[in-house]
């Protein structure tokens, strides 16, 4: 292992960690294309791109989950073959994972130990990681179990874990997009104060502003290659944006102010028991969507909003037939086909699976919803050829890139799936319309497409709901929102009048520990 | 009753009970590791005749018990490399290695029905042995009955303490995330099954050389499925397992005591079902209860798993 990066040109140090020429190939995909770029100690390095850019294949070939087809990692100037993760962990990398790597069943400090290499003894490690937490501002309970524990206090075990093991490098992979904006603010303080000691981050995100705050240094990545490298700082992030999709970014336009449609939707006293075993209880659910309204539900994952969503779609039914009304008419009771037939359509989060069924085709999926409202199906047959119009009809107006209406829901990608579903649901036409999470996984030009169908949707005087953990596009595109945390809502307040800080404080987190902004608090939130 | 009798009682208890722990612990082990092997029964009997045969041509009982774990294993490990290796079906494979387990047996044991065999040596302690009620009780067992109740110890032991155990637990619990962190989870589910076939086959060992001792063509008689159901009983928690055995043991010694003792004016069928319905109203009982969802079952129970490369 000699060091070849040992000319005497001082100038620029060693990079931590410099990534040359790395391809690497998945049937049928180029997840990267000859990939470069360095890491200096103690500098903030962020990854931009949207999904499906090649970010998390690289960082995991970095962490050695997956092994590059082609190009080399340096480590300090020396090439290095990392093997395993275990490998990557040896010399001094950690990574905290998009989708934690965490065991819901077990404890906090069985989670950490299961992450290092050499935990030592238990009861050594509980008093090491209560000095972590508290040395970093990171307050955790070793002993609790992970499944009680709130998004936020979860990220905190994967950091913590990290940081016991002295990492040079620390991989963030989408760090904040399950944390409320106080929750950011103390991550980055922690991460500053680690850059500060000499730790190189290497951040993910395709959240230009948080990266304009943190990162010291941006490589820009689309379609698996390496199209800019900036100084964030330097840049605006419509700017970082354009680089990250490689085209003019629209913006949605909304008509004017001033609705004051009838009530369309109106739930009173929704209240449903999970059935999930970990799952949030819905306590007292109530609003009301006029008509032209786009009203949006904030709040951190697992917070009720599945359990909503099935309380709206009639899936889960109320126990009573006026907890909720669409256009008047109670359908508390009401399944969803009937709920569909009085003119409520839902999209649920799930595409594959719930949403649409991957093994049929797109006619199909269009006949399962869309039967009624459509008229799909004489007494006993499907209409054949009205369906396949109805599915070519949904593909030509939402511009679904795909071979053709017979094409199986599963072979289309995310976006287009997405692109279909939401679709599908419009040009029925419906009263009401429920959307959980339209545009998560969804890259930015189709994001924006399915945007501009929901106002113009709003437009014709539908009322449309938003179920969505990312405020940044509610704060875009409803009139109204209401907040969900353990599943209750908040009371509703108007978009343009509502700021970040407030319906951060409404996020709140799942056991309701204080997030005041300022203070970095000591652990006394686990009382309750 | 006399002192005598009740501890003659419990004796029996405890003979019925000692091959459903066996085989109930092996596959607690499995499941926890996130595998579900519905083999258990195939297993079980694949060990009985193995150890039977052994222990009659060779004339050495430990051989015998030696034999009966290694047939379970081999076993177990046709059902990794069909379940971990080639990520079949479980449940399939499950359902499939057990009726391959009753033909085969029946085909090994044709040459040994009838033939009585050596039994196994008894712990004998002079005078504590004698002891009224506990020296019977403690004492005076096959070596098989303690390594039962040691090997209870030792499980609850290695899944609570030991890093293995969290290991084992952490993959039946998240397997990609296991994964991700960079555990070994096929090579770890292996170890996890090589182990239940091996409980299962001293189960069979225990059912053939020490309880009847006899062969008999599927003398198993659905234990392995008892098995299975115990552990859901017992909520994979070993000690918790240790009872519910006992108790399944109890319920069948109570059938064979009714029948024995007459005056009951019930079919001997219908006793015979006594274990087997017990086992059904206790698993409706633990699904449809206000505990339901706090069974711990491991998240990953029976999903195959697919490491990317």
């Amino acid at each position: 292992m000699t060091a070849p990066g040992s000319d005497s040109s001082a100038a620029r140090p060693v990079p931590r960690l410099e990534v040359k020429g790395v391809t690497k190939r998945f049937p049928g995909v180029l997840a990267n294309d000859h990939v470069d770029f360095a890491v200096a100690p103690g500098e903030v390095h962020a990854l931009l791109g949207e999904n499906g850019a090649g970010k998390s294949t690289l960082v995991k070939m970095i962490y050695g989950v997956l092994h590059p087809d082609e190009g080399t990692l340096a480590w300090n100037g020396a090439v290095m073959q990392i093997a395993d993760p275990h490998a990557a962990r040896a010399l001094g990398i950690g990574m905290v994972f998009q989708h934690f790597s965490l065991f819901e069943a077990m404890t906090v400090l069985e989670n950490i130990a299961l992450g290092m290499d050499k935990p030592g003894d238990m009861a050594l490690l509980s008093e090491r990681v209560r000095d972590v937490s508290e040395a970093y501002g990171l307050p955790l309970d070793p002993d609790r179990d992970v499944y009680t524990l709130s998004v936020g206090e979860r990220q905190r075990i994967e950091i913590v874990r990290c940081l016991l093991q002295n990492p040079k490098l620390l991989i963030m992979d989408e760090p904040t997009s399950v944390l409320t904006p106080q929750e950011v603010e103390r991550l980055f303080e922690t991460l500053r104060k680690l850059a500060a000691e000499g730790v190189s981050i290497l951040y993910i995100s395709h959240k230009l502003e948080e990266i304009k705050q943190l990162c010291d240094r941006a490589t820009i990545l689309r379609g698996g290659r390496v199209v800019a490298e900036c100084d964030p700082a330097q840049e605006t992030a419509k700017s970082m944006a354009q680089m990250m999709i490689g085209t003019e970014l629209k913006t949605v336009e909304r008509r004017a102010e001033g609705v004051a449609g009838e009530a369309r939707l109106v739930v009173e006293g929704l209240t449903l028991a999970s059935e999930e075993i970990h799952g949030v209880d819905l306590k007292n659910v109530s609003f009301a969507v006029r008509a032209g309204e786009i009203f949006g539900i904030a709040g951190v994952a697992g917070n009720g909003q599945n359990e909503l969503l099935l309380g709206l779609s009639g899936e889960r039914l109320a126990d009573h037939e006026s907890v909720l009304r669409i256009d008047g008419a109670p359908a508390g009771r009401s399944n969803a086909g009937a709920r569909r037939k009085l003119g409520l359509c839902a999209v649920p989060e799930e595409r594959n699976g719930h949403g649409a069924v991957p093994g049929m085709t797109l006619v199909e999926n269009a006949v399962l919803s869309g039967h009624h409202r459509m008229g799909l199906l004489s007494s006993l047959f499907i209409r054949a050829a009205a369906a396949a119009r109805f599915a070519q009809q949904i593909v030509t107006a939402f511009d679904v890139r795909t071979p053709g209406v017979t094409a199986s829901a599963g072979s289309l990608s995310g976006g287009n799936l997405q692109k279909f579903i939401v679709g599908r649901e419009i040009l029925q036409k419906p009263k009401v319309l429920v959307v959980s999470q339209p545009t998560w996984g969804v890259d930015a030009g189709a994001a924006a497409a399915i945007h501009q169908a929901l106002a113009d949707l709003a437009a014709e005087g539908v009322a449309v709901v938003v179920v969505s953990q990312d405020l940044d596009e509610l704060l875009a595109i409803t009139d109204r929102l209401a907040v969900i945390n353990v599943g209750v809502l908040s009371s509703a307040m108007l978009t343009r009048e509502a700021s970040v800080e407030e319906i951060g404080l409404l996020m709140g987190g799942v056991h309701g520990v204080s997030t005041d902004a300022a203070v970095v608090h000591p652990e006394a939130a686990h009382v309750a | 009753m006399p002192i005598d009798a009740v501890a003659l009682v419990l004796l029996t208890v405890i003979g019925s009970a000692t091959p459903l722990l066996f085989a109930a612990l092996g596959e607690l082990v499995v499941e926890k590791s996130g595998v579900l092997n519905l083999g258990v029964e195939g297993m079980m009997i694949l060990g009985a005749v193995a150890a039977f045969g052994v222990a009659v041509t060779t004339g050495s009982g430990t051989l015998g018990v030696l034999a009966g774990a290694a047939a379970g294993m081999a076993m177990a490990f046709i059902f990794g490399v069909l379940t971990l290796t080639l990520a079949a079906n479980q449940v399939a494979t499950g359902l499939a290695l057990t009726i391959f387990g009753l033909g085969l047996s029946a085909l090994l044991g044709v040459g040994f029905i009838g033939i009585p065999v050596e039994p196994l040596p008894k712990l004998m302690l002079p005078g504590v042995s004698d002891l009224p009620l506990i020296g019977p009780l403690l004492f005076g067992h096959d070596a098989l009955i303690y390594l039962s109740i040691f090997a209870v110890a030792a499980v609850a032991w290695f899944l609570k303490k030991s890093r293995a155990g969290m290991i084992l637990r952490a993959v039946g619990e998240s397997d990609i995330s296991a994964h991700s962190i960079g555990y070994d989870v096929i090579a770890v589910r292996y170890r996890a099954v090589l182990f239940g076939g091996a409980m299962a086959g001293l189960g069979g060992a225990f059912l053939s050389l020490v309880y009847t001792p006899l062969w008999n063509e599927g003398m198993t008689a659905g234990r392995g499925w008892i098995a299975l159901a115990l552990v859901v009983f017992a909520s994979w928690r070993p000690w918790r397992l240790l009872a519910g055995a006992y108790l399944f043991g109890g319920v069948t010694i109570l059938q064979l005591y009714m029948q024995g003792a007459g005056g009951f004016d019930i079919p001997a069928q219908v006793m015979s079902m006594l274990p087997y319905l017990a086992t059904i109203l206790v698993l409706t009982i633990i699904a449809a209860g206000p505990w339901k969802g706090r069974l711990d079952a491991p998240a990953c129970l029976g999903k195959p798993f697919r490491p990317s490369t």
